[in-house]
């Protein structure tokens, strides 16, 4: 073998093993890293100072602040941890570096505003955010329509809910369900109705898979909690005219309560309990029912998404 | 040939790459580095409240390393190519010394150069730091910490600016290498969205975030300006990559100037 062939051989060998060596290595940094590019980004707080030291460049700058927070709230998501402290300078940070990025305002609210684990438990960061989106975009209905949500489901409040979906109704080009959420919110009228409707229009409009299937399990689990509703009404009927309570689903449909087995949107018949309660079979497969669960039972949980966390 | 005969051959082509840089007086951006500093020492003491160490600690920092990283790129594109150009390449090749063996040499006089290059400026920043602060804190020995990182910086750069020169010209070298410095400098997000992609988009951004060298780790100016300490199994891992990255690197350079027809 020539010399020169030798160290062919020689420098593609160490080439090859140096490469696999920086994968493993760099595997092991970011393990030990995890998280913290989101701490390293926020050393710099202010949004001015980052603004001066982009360059001009505010929008690339803003798109990886946006990432950084995705990832920041999908990994502490992921490690079940309740600690969401960095999210909201995060998102402050992105918006201000460039107020007209909708995702932010949209995903941003929905990180910020739900209790952990599902978010950062901060409704009012999440209601400064969505107005400050609306003061720079006042022409995306979507931004309207999340404030709207916002104040229905982390506020209860009723009545910024139908301000903020009238608002909503009045920009060109609006969801049509925008004018009827709003007279729903005015009139504080059927809760179910009304949530069934806000999460219908969510999985109308996006185009999202992750805010899609998010969507899809809020209805089912609405669908949940309104039938357990509906039986345990029905039980207490029977009760009041049979003066005891039915012994099964049997008796609700003998006396012509109930047509046929009751049975959740999975197939899984509902279970009557001894003390009148009706439970479902299987409470994992519906993240987000409030009904329908053993008693003392935390709601489940929804499942982590595999790439992307969703809404 | 016998392994000490081939130290000393690259030992001798590290030392006059060094001296070359000397002579070409790389080492006058220390006067630029000074008037910097000492003039960001004396102002921020005028201007602000209580930031005095943070600004020296960033600023001398973020000097130490876009001086550094800017003298490796233009130093590092020039290495072979001028050597062609002034034909001293034939005369260095006609003696017993191996193409293998001036691409590492010319390596280790680079690093040597940048080495040198940085010890002067860490004395400027640890000055600094004392006039202002007029004492130093136990947490200012992380800055040495954050040294020693941007040391391992330089390599990678020495390295991949050696690369490029191996086989393009020093403006196409110079672009080369400084985009992947700015690329690498973002590569723990490359690696994030290279997380949240999938099928083949997924695979080749992961390939790619792989590939580019991660400067984001070796960058510990933030924490060790807020006094924060560095975990050691960090600095162990750090060591390791560069390491391995630069060595990787002249590896291919050195698989792609053993094939140039210098003729």
């Amino acid at each position: 073998m020539s010399g020169g062939r030798r160290v062919d051989l020689a420098a593609a060998a160490v080439l090859l093993f140096s490469m696999a060596g920086t994968v493993a290595t760099l595997d092991r940094i970011d393990h030990m890293r995890r998280g913290t590019a989101a701490q390293d980004a926020i050393y710099v707080r202010s949004p001015k100072l980052l603004r001066r030291m982009s360059l001009g460049y505010t929008g690339l700058v803003a798109d990886i602040y946006w990432t950084r927070a995705v990832q920041y709230f999908g990994e502490q998501h992921h490690a079940g941890s309740s600690d969401f402290h960095l999210l909201a300078p995060l998102l402050e940070i992105t918006t201000e570096l460039d107020p007209r990025i909708l995702p932010a305002y949209e995903f941003g609210s929905n990180f910020l505003g739900p209790t952990p684990p599902n978010g950062a438990g901060q409704p009012q960061s999440a209601l400064a955010l969505m107005r400050y989106g609306i003061a720079h975009n006042p022409e995306q209905w979507r931004l309207y329509y999340n404030l709207g949500f916002l104040y229905y489901t982390e506020f209860k409040d009723y009545a910024g809910a139908a301000s903020a979906f009238a608002q909503g109704a009045q920009v060109p080009g609006t969801n049509p369900f925008m004018p009827i959420l709003a007279a729903r919110m005015a009139q504080h009228a059927g809760e179910f109705d009304t949530a069934r409707m806000l999460w219908s229009t969510t999985l109308q409009s996006t185009k999202d898979a992750s805010i899609q299937e998010n969507a899809i399990e809020h209805l089912l689990a609405l669908q949940v909690d309104e039938a357990v509703t509906r039986l345990e009404q029905v039980v207490e009927k029977y009760r009041e005219l049979a003066g005891h309570l039915p012994a099964s689903m049997g008796d609700l449909e003998r006396a012509g309560f109930i047509r046929g087995t009751q049975a959740d949107p999975t197939g899984r018949p509902y279970k009557l309990m001894p003390d009148g309660r009706i439970e479902v079979n299987d409470p994992q497969s519906f993240p987000f029912i409030t009904k329908g669960l053993p008693p003392g039972a935390e709601p489940p949980q929804p499942r982590p998404p595999a790439k992307k966390d969703s809404k | 040939m016998n392994s000490g005969g081939r130290n000393a051959r690259i030992g001798s082509i590290a030392f006059n790459t060094f001296r070359e840089a000397v002579r070409d007086r790389v080492l006058y951006n220390l006067i630029a580095f000074a008037l910097l500093l000492s003039g960001a020492a004396i102002l921020v003491g005028e201007i602000s409240i209580d930031i005095e160490r943070l600004v020296v600690v960033n600023l001398g920092l973020t000097a130490v390393s876009l001086f550094g990283v800017v003298i490796a790129i233009f130093i590092g594109i020039g290495l072979v190519s001028k050597e062609i150009d002034k034909r001293t390449l034939y005369t260095v090749l006609s003696r017993p010394v191996r193409r293998w063996e001036f691409v590492v040499g010319k390596f280790f006089g680079l690093t040597g150069t940048l080495v040198v290059n940085t010890f002067l400026m860490a004395v400027g920043v640890f000055l600094a730091l004392l006039y202002v602060a007029h004492r130093f804190q136990k947490m200012d020995a992380w800055i040495l910490v954050a040294l020693y990182f941007i040391v391992l910086q330089f390599l990678i750069v020495c390295s991949l600016a050696l690369f490029f020169s191996s086989f393009s010209t020093p403006l196409m070298s110079a672009v080369f290498s400084f985009a992947l410095f700015v690329i690498g400098s973002l590569a723990e997000d490359l690696r994030g969205f290279a997380r949240i992609m999938h099928g083949m988009e997924g695979w080749i951004a992961t390939a790619v975030a792989y590939l580019v060298p991660n400067f984001s780790a070796l960058n510990a100016i933030g924490p060790v300006a807020h006094g924060d300490a560095i975990p050691g199994r960090l600095i162990l891992y750090n060591t390791v990559y560069a390491l391995l990255y630069s060595t990787m690197t002249i590896s291919g350079a050195v698989l792609i100037f053993q094939r140039r027809n210098l003729k």
